[in-house]
């Protein structure tokens, strides 16, 4: 799978995302590294640029609230409800229902194992062929 | 019409969802609705580190700043083990993500020294077919399989970097005859002019229309960007230099004939086994094509 790996926002720490960039290529993927401090519109047309199935946001710095709905939203409103949306690093537990709400498929907080996320990539594809809903355009409701 | 044609007319038109797309059907092996060979593209190469990625950053703005279109087909090995990829050449260019000029795409070699070579030149005339003005082809000139993908390019600039050890390194990588220029970055470090003229004592040996000009940048500060794009606008390749390309062209199309043989397994067993010799292999997988 193509996938993108973004730091959305201000937030300047990206071990986190480096380390399951990496994983994510051990696993198998092609993975688009953006780098730091992107804006939501220019993660959406990096992910169009790159033809990606999925991008992973990593957010630690509390604007995870802000930030991920308004790539979720630019991707819809580019076309793109079919690319998956999952996010990784300090999302408070009450804050993860909303983004759910708005198709984000997958939230990782600390602790979670590489061979998790690869699992959930394993589980998207299967939903892919089974016709159901994975893409931030798609149906809610489903979640890791 | 085709699902390809049509991604064709849509991307023509400036949808660029539409261009990743048809550059992902080519990637997988798919037809191109372009006929082949319209369109011309710069190669990039180079050791890791020299700073390709933002001397590219660079050359997109002065691009940019003239009006012109840039695509760039960054290209990154994929991992011989897992079969992934770690695709980070996007984010040295810092302004590739928001100018509708730029366009940028990430491409894995997917382990076939014939494969991604065989998609490289179909992808340079679809991006040329939509209109884009600039088509650079990046890539790590590391190894063999590396200068092959260059080898496609029109035209090849060559990066290079005053902190690599000596000239002998550039020169053992075999790719130094291929370049139709040589760019020292970082020349806002010490040595920078010092490799410089390592480079060129090394290339006076024997010069002739065939050597290329040797200048020095900084991706860092912007110091002669332009003049770099300048060179390369009024460099045209030598006969010398092409007919070294054709022949690495041609032993990538070799490559690619032999690694999709359908004797290659059996082929490899033998070999294993010791039941057949090297040249024997060679003959049956010969046969088999």
């Amino acid at each position: 799978m193509r996938i993108v790996v973004a730091k959305p926002g201000l937030d300047g720490h990206d071990r986190g995302a480096k380390v399951i960039a990496r994983a994510l290529r051990d696993g198998g993927h092609e993975v688009i590294y953006t780098g730091l401090r992107r804006t939501p519109a220019e993660i959406v047309r990096i992910v169009m640029d790159e033809d990606a199935a999925a991008v992973g946001l990593s957010s630690l710095s509390g604007a995870h609230a802000v930030l991920i709905p308004r790539v979720c939203e630019g991707l819809r409103e580019a076309g793109m409800g079919d690319v998956v949306v999952f996010a990784g690093g300090i999302i408070p537990e009450q804050d993860r229902s909303v983004l759910y709400e708005d198709g984000v498929r997958a939230v990782f907080g600390p602790g979670t194992t590489t061979s998790e996320i690869l699992e959930f990539l394993v589980t998207l594809e299967q939903r892919a062929e089974a016709g159901e809903p994975r893409g931030v355009g798609e149906e809610a409701g489903w979640h890791w | 019409m085709s699902d390809a044609s049509e991604l064709l007319e849509q991307a023509r038109s400036g949808d660029r969802r539409s261009l990743s797309k048809l550059l992902s059907h080519i990637e997988e092996g798919g037809e191109s609705p372009v006929e082949g060979g319209s369109g011309t593209s710069l190669g990039i190469t180079g050791p890791p580190g020299v700073g390709k990625s933002s001397l590219i950053g660079r050359m997109i703005d002065v691009w940019t700043e003239r009006g012109e279109s840039i695509a760039v087909l960054a290209v990154d090995p994929s991992s011989p083990r897992s079969g992934g990829a770690l695709l980070g050449d996007r984010m040295r260019m810092s302004n590739a993500d928001s100018s509708d000029l730029v366009y940028v795409r990430s491409l894995a070699t997917r382990n076939h020294p014939g494969g991604l070579m065989d998609c490289l030149t179909p992808m340079v005339d679809v991006l040329a077919a939509c209109g884009w003005q600039n088509i650079v082809i990046e890539t790590v000139g590391a190894g063999q399989a590396e200068i092959r993908v260059v080898a496609f390019a029109d035209r090849i600039l060559l990066v290079d970097g005053p902190d690599r050890g000596d000239i002998i390194q550039a020169e053992k990588a075999g790719i130094m005859e291929l370049a139709d220029l040589i760019a020292i970055n970082k020349s806002d470090l010490p040595d920078a002019e010092r490799a410089a003229n390592a480079v060129r004592t090394a290339l006076s040996v024997g010069a002739d229309e065939n050597t290329p000009e040797v200048l020095l940048v900084s991706a860092h500060s912007g110091d002669g960007v332009e003049e770099i794009i300048e060179a390369l606008s009024h460099t045209t390749t030598t006969k010398g230099r092409e007919s070294l390309r054709v022949r690495e062209r041609l032993i990538s199309a070799w490559d690619s004939t032999l690694l999709s043989s359908p004797n290659l397994e059996s082929t490899l067993a033998a070999l294993e086994t010791g039941s057949m010799t090297l040249s024997q292999a060679v003959e049956q997988i010969r046969k088999g094509v």
